[in-house]
């Protein structure tokens, strides 16, 4: 495949490596010179460019209307977003892949049509999270493009679902219990399944359904 | 009275801001305290310090009861952005961004936004201020411009 990564920071280099490595045809480009040359005595000068992504000229030159996939990694949000979109809108590429820095903008990135995102602090936010809260509802992940959510919550003594069975839940609509993590094994749900303290239990719904999810789950703060 | 955000305090955003304050509402988005300075001490601009791409900062400026938003930074992919998030998640019903890459412009134009390119209109006034020919349509000399047909 034809990959074009744009941003020769950390994650661009060594993502670059890696796909070199599973033989990819890949091109890594970065705007300023200096670091471009260090890039072409790490990687190959056949897989640097230097250039500036956001520009048609350059996205001409490389040929980002052949790309198999257009990978945007630089340190700021906005470039990635014209990268992306340009890739997407004018060189009518399939596949785009976004850095995302700050995970408030996942939601504009997924409205302007650039589906795959990936934001270190969010996922880094969320390992935290899934450490520190119990009863809490953390977010894992999102499917059709955010519209359906995967989250998890930890049960205390406290939560009002503890002691009760599956089956006996008022579930929100479209909502399924998909995975019990106990003792280090995971469960197969059924409805007699009954829920203890300790218990990961992971959930699929739709997102705009997660509110109604925690108030049954999550015991009310005093 | 138009409720106005303005992304951008350097010279266009300033001017812009100082211009429109006389009869309509104006705020002012800027990242550089010191940029601030140059609409002077007696203006009537609201002003909020941060970035026009942070949700944040947008509401904190009022974003979300703004009738028109302006975005001119020197940051094309900035301005962009920030348009973005003004037009799709805040709904602003008219928004005018500042792009300097003739080529970015007109990719974003097509996406229905409405892009002015200083270079190209400064070029083309200057042209047919010196062959005395009378002032043309902004969008003439915005799509005129010969960058593009390299």
């Amino acid at each position: 495949m034809y990959m074009i990564l744009v941003g020769g920071g950390n994650v661009g280099v060594n993502l670059a490596k890696r796909l070199i490595q599973r033989q990819h045809e890949v091109l890594l480009l970065e705007k300023d010179a200096r670091q471009a040359t260090r890039l072409s005595n790490m990687l190959g000068e056949e897989h640097v460019y230097v250039g500036d992504g956001c520009e048609l000229s350059t996205q001409k030159a490389v040929g980002f209307g052949r790309a198999d996939v257009v990978i945007a990694v630089t340190g700021e949000d906005e470039d990635n977003m014209v990268v992306c979109q340009m890739a997407k809108v004018v060189w009518s590429c399939d596949r785009v892949l976004a850095r995302v820095n700050d995970p408030s903008h996942e939601e504009i990135f997924r409205q302007i049509g650039i589906d795959d995102t990936v934001s270190a602090t969010g996922i880094i936010f969320n390992l935290l999270e899934q450490q520190i809260a119990k009863d809490e509802l953390i977010p894992l992940g999102a499917l059709a493009k955010g519209n359906i959510e995967i989250v998890e919550t930890v049960l205390s003594s406290r939560s009002p679902v503890v002691g009760r069975r599956v089956r006996d839940l008022t579930l929100p609509p479209q909502t399924n219990i998909v995975w019990i993590l106990r003792d280090g094994q995971g469960l197969v749900v059924e409805g007699d399944t009954e829920l203890k303290v300790g218990d990961e239990v992971v959930a699929l719904l739709p997102s705009d359904r997660a509110e109604e999810l925690r108030m049954l789950f999550v015991p009310t703060k005093v | 009275m138009m409720r106005v955000v303005i992304f951008g305090c350097g010279r266009t955003g300033s001017s812009l801001g100082l211009m429109l304050a006389k009869n309509h509402q104006v705020t002012v988005i800027e990242q550089n305290p010191e940029a601030l300075r140059r609409l002077g001490t007696r203006h009537q601009c609201k002003v909020v310090v941060g970035s026009g791409i942070d949700e944040e900062v947008l509401e904190r400026a009022g974003i979300g009861e703004a009738d028109v938003f302006f975005a001119v930074t020197r940051g094309d992919n900035s301005n962009i952005m920030a348009a973005q998030i003004a037009r799709l998640k805040y709904k602003v019903p008219k928004i005018c961004i500042k792009v300097a890459d003739p080529h970015r412009a007109d990719a974003y134009r097509k996406m229905g936004f409405e892009c002015v390119v200083s270079s190209a209109l400064i070029a083309g006034f200057m042209s047919d201020w010196m062959t005395e020919q009378p002032f043309r349509p902004i969008d003439e000399y915005n799509t005129l411009c010969e960058e593009l047909k390299l």
